[in-house]
């Protein structure tokens, strides 16, 4: 394992660049995940300019945009563009590789004991996969045509048929193999991942020890492993389709004044094929970011997280039935009503495992004694839009009534609370309370209070008022409701909700600000900052290789002993040996 | 010069945080104390904002009911859209109360367990009692929403027999706009194939299928009478669209290669509707709800629900799809070159242009 190169001096490009330490490639995650979320915020302003004050010129735009906006005013094929890259890179650079990439090449090693993780080669590739598909994906900015624009869920025949959209000629080709490129990394990272859990525990982290950031990192991770590989068959499929002349997605079209030669293909295989990655998908970005305010919560609330052992049951049950609700996104394509009917059943059927979330981040509140920390204040906040979020999904589960709600607003308003705020509110409080850990120093206090307030503020502004455009029937990917009279009414919200978007964008100007001034002026971080019990705390703040200079420490109890009765502190490292008779909650039977 | 001006401020204002931040962190050095260490009075301040929040919260989502409820989900215009709306208020009787209850408790525990160094945390790990309560609560009251609605879908989702009467139809879709097609007096809608469209015959007919002479073609709006079943067929020429009709609370995708069905009875006709809403200018329409392309958002039909009697009338005006117009079968191969040289030429124009 990696304690041969233990002491050798490293040159800069293998200690920051090509760097197999796990600690180095979270943070390089971190940067490129961000930088890419920071791009794809720029998106949804500009598209949000748009929608506001729609067809109003802002010529700032063509200054900088060119003929994406000619006179100021965006232009409809350009505005698909940026709503396609918009979520692609917010679904899979930002939350997919940002998060994941960042906190469980983080925290996996450390949090179970382990000098890294199991092959160091395999992890630096997958960086380095993720990173050109970052590349890709941005040059595919720059192509004549412009970038993909058929939706981040690229159905053909659009995305097939440049004929239908400019942006499904070489811009698509981009899309897919930038894609590919990324599959690719996140299978190698993800294997690496479950590997390491599985085998490389130090001595006394028994499974029921671990704690649920591990957990929930370890389900994403299998339910990548799983899902993944079908989005690559299914990208594979339309890259035949594309290239080469197959017909497996298309049939009987006729474009552009001819019929083209495709025939049997369904564009409906695509959206199964598709699908079956997608809705794991979200719980790709979700677990991670719950798993990370499970953590946070348990700490500042000095108090142990309430029904470990539920918790660790729902996120199993809910990535178990993450595989088994694809078609919710297909009620309306003409897919046979039974199986309409049986993924209604499997989709309600989520929402226990949710409530149960909910109730037990309640009750580990209750009577906590709660530091109010800006990483607690994001992940309370991820609670609040989990369960705002959460609750219309029954909406949108139910067949029935996802015949009226299906495409339109509602469903912009209520993945984005659920999907995007909740995991965007994780990985920012993971990165409040992880940061000393990355860089050991501190970020200010004071700057994250008016970080949170200000987003929480416009995020529920731009995201709420969706639901209302939604039921009254506004179509998303419209880039404009002026053709209907019918919309008219809201023309002013609208406008609110766009300038509720330039704000929250404003705000995370505060959080840049405060990430690179910290990093380089921040105060020096102590090594348990936080009075929390993880191993990870137990290492030095300066970063050596293979974690702790010493002996990997041996675990004694679950994470979870904050504010014990009968110990002094309010916290009790995993390290601390049980005092006589003291029970422990991670217990397992064999142990006995 | 306004970008530059733009860029200078920003820089500016993030030096002046940078200096006040350095000013925070050298007195709070001064005072003996970590910047990054949260005091009991901060800790206090955050906690009073979140029951500030809470209050804000519910306020502005009632702000929004007021202002736009009204505008919001229209009056259900057919017959199953009375019923998903009876079940869509049957589930918000569920989630609101389950949302303003859930996010009272955490506002308020956030604001009432708030740290004091003089108090200890509960330590409360588990109770299978409170765990088995949230985990049979929801399971019960989804199980009654699962039967409800998956009743409710069966109905929908059921196509008509012949033995109700009914009219069959067919939307078409392309980029970027709407045929509509009649049975006629058959109530039979002729076959179609891609092959065989061309500028007279928008649809691809094939004239050999008897079916389809009476059938009716329509642009721009298209006519339907109250209180009559009708059964659609959806296909389209292109890439996926999705026919939406909120007001019928009606939605199917139109998917090349494939035909869809959906099929609802409007109840309220276009002139009652201007009455409902108080709107004279009231149109119902049909929208493309799946992204199609650069003018997906201008892809509409007026959709005028009327009397039976005014419906045939107008119906008895349009042109059934007659035999002489549309090309034979053999012919099909010239039309076809024909067209595609035009469309080549197209291309070649379009892309001059840029
Ligand atoms: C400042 C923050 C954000 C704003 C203002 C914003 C705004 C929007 C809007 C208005 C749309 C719909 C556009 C349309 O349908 O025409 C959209 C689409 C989308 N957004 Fe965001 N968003 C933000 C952050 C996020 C985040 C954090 C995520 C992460 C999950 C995300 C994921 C998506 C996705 C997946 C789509 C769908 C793209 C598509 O239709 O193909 N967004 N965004
Ligand atoms: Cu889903
Ligand atoms: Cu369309």
């Amino acid at each position: 394992m990696s304690g041969n190169h233990h002491h050798h001096e490293e040159d800069f490009i293998f200690k920051y660049i090509f760097s197999q330490d796990h600690k180095m490639i979270a943070k390089q995650f971190l940067i490129t995940g961000g930088l890419m979320g920071f791009v794809g915020i720029i998106m949804s302003v500009i598209f949000r300019l748009q929608l506001g004050w729609q067809g109003e010129p802002f010529p700032f735009l063509e200054s900088f945009m060119g003929d994406w906006a000619p006179n100021g005013v965006l232009d409809p094929d350009k505005y698909l563009a940026l709503v396609t890259l918009h979520g692609t890179i917010m679904v899979f650079f930002l939350l997919t590789a940002g998060l994941s990439g960042t906190f469980s090449n983080l925290l996996i090693p450390l949090q179970i004991g382990a000098r890294d993780m199991a092959s160091g080669f395999l992890n630096m590739l997958s960086y380095w996969f993720f990173f050109m598909s970052s590349m890709v994906m941005i040059s595919s900015i720059f192509v004549e045509g412009g970038p993909a624009s058929a939706g981040w869920t690229i159905y053909p025949p659009l995305s097939a048929l440049p004929q239908a959209i400019p942006g499904s000629g070489l811009g698509m080709t981009l899309w897919l193999t930038s894609m590919a490129l990324f599959i690719v990394g996140s299978l190698l990272g993800s294997l690496n991942y479950i590997v390491t859990i599985m085998n490389l525990r130090t001595k006394g982290m028994s499974m029921t020890r671990m704690p649920l950031t591990i957990w929930a990192f370890l389900i994403t991770a299998i339910l990548g492993v799983l899902s993944f590989p079908v989005l690559l068959s299914a990208a594979l499929l339309l890259i035949f389709d594309r290239s080469f002349g197959t017909s497996f997605y298309l049939s009987d079209i006729f474009i552009g004044g001819k019929v083209l030669e495709y025939d049997g293909g369904s564009p409906i295989l695509f959206e199964h094929l598709f699908w079956f990655l997608g809705h794991p998908e979200v719980y790709i970005i979700l677990l991670p970011a719950l798993g990370l305010s499970s953590e946070i919560i348990s700490t500042n609330s000095r108090k142990p997280i309430f029904g470990y052992r539920a918790m660790i049951g729902s996120m199993l049950a809910i990535a178990l039935l993450s595989f088994l609700v694809w078609g919710h996104h297909m009620f309306v394509t003409g897919m046979n009503p039974f199986l309409g009917a049986v993924f209604t059943f499997t989709t309600l059927l989520v929402a226990i495992p949710s409530a149960v979330k909910v109730f037990n981040y309640l009750t580990t509140l209750w009577k906590g004694n709660i530091v109010y920390t800006p990483a607690m204040l994001f992940s309370i906040g991820l609670v609040s839009t989990f369960i705002t979020g959460g609750l219309t999904g029954i909406i949108l589960g139910d067949s029935a009534l996802d015949i009226n709600v299906h495409d339109t607003y509602f469903v912009v308003g209520h993945f984005h609370i659920v999907m995007g705020l909740s995991a965007a509110f994780g990985m920012i409080a993971g990165v409040y309370h992880w940061f000393p850990k990355m860089f050991g120093r501190m970020m200010n206090n004071k700057l994250g209070y008016a970080h949170f307030w200000t987003t929480i503020v416009s995020a529920y502004g731009v995201f709420f008022p969706m639901h209302f455009l939604g039921l009254a029937g506004i179509p998303r990917r419209y880039y404009t409701n002026s053709n209907f009279p019918l919309f008219d009414d809201f023309i002013d919200m609208n406008q609110m909700i766009s300038v509720f978007a330039i704000l929250a964008f404003l705000a995370q100007l505060i959080f840049a600000y405060n990430f690179f001034y910290s990093i380089f002026k921040g105060q020096r971080a102590p090594q348990n900052p936080w009075r929390s019990n993880t191993l990870d705390w137990t290492t030095p703040v300066e970063h050596l290789h293979g974690n702790w200079p010493g002996e990997i420490p041996e675990v004694h109890r679950w994470p979870y002993d904050y504010s014990k009765p009968g110990a002094e502190e309010d916290f009790i490292p995993q390290t601390v040996p049980l005092a006589e008779g003291e029970f422990d909650e991670g217990h397992t039977e064999d142990e006995h | 010069m306004m970008t530059f001006l733009t860029i200078v401020a920003v820089f500016l204002v993030l030096f002046v945080i940078g200096q006040v931040l350095g000013v925070f962190e050298l007195s709070a050095k001064l005072r003996g104390r970590n910047v990054y260490d949260v005091t009991e009075k901060e800790s206090k301040v955050q906690s009073v904002m979140m029951l500030v929040f809470l209050a804000a919260y519910f306020t502005f989502i009632l702000w929004q009911v007021n202002k736009w409820g009204g505008s919001t989900l229209p009056v259900p215009a057919s017959l199953h859209g009375v019923t998903t709306d009876t079940l869509l208020s049957i589930t918000w009787w569920i989630i609101i109360p389950m949302f303003v209850l859930t996010h009272i408790l955490l506002f308020y525990f956030a604001f009432k367990y708030v740290y004091n160094k003089n108090r200890r945390a509960e330590y409360f790990a588990h109770s299978n009692k409170l765990e088995l309560i949230w985990t049979a609560v929801p399971t019960i009251v989804l199980t009654i929403l699962i039967l409800y609605g998956l009743n409710t879908w069966n109905s929908i989702t059921t196509p008509l027999t012949d033995d109700v009467d009914h009219i069959k139809m067919e939307l078409y879709a392309k980029q970027f706009d709407w045929t509509a097609r009649y049975s006629g007096a058959d109530n039979k809608l002729g076959s179609a194939d891609v092959h065989l469209i061309d500028a007279t015959n928008p649809v691809g007919l094939d004239v050999r299928d008897e079916n389809g002479n009476d059938d009716i073609i329509v642009k721009g709006e298209f006519h339907l009478p109250v209180n009559v079943p009708v059964q659609f067929n959806f296909r389209s020429q292109d890439v996926i669209h999705s026919a939406y009709m909120p007001h019928f609370r009606a939605q199917m995708n139109c998917v090349p290669g494939m035909t869809t069905k959906f099929k609802f009875t409007p109840t309220i006709t276009t002139a009652e509707m201007k009455q409902i809403t108080k709107n004279p200018d009231f149109n119902y329409v049909l929208l493309c709800n799946k992204i199609c392309g650069a003018a997906h958002y201008n892809m509409q039909m007026a959709i005028i629900v009327e009397s039976q009697e005014d419906f045939d009338k107008w119906l008895a005006g349009q042109k059934p799809f007659k035999a002489e117009e549309a090309p034979a079968m053999e012919v099909e191969k010239t039309v076809v070159e024909d067209t595609a040289v035009e469309a080549v030429e197209q291309v070649e124009a379009d892309k001059a242009e840029i």
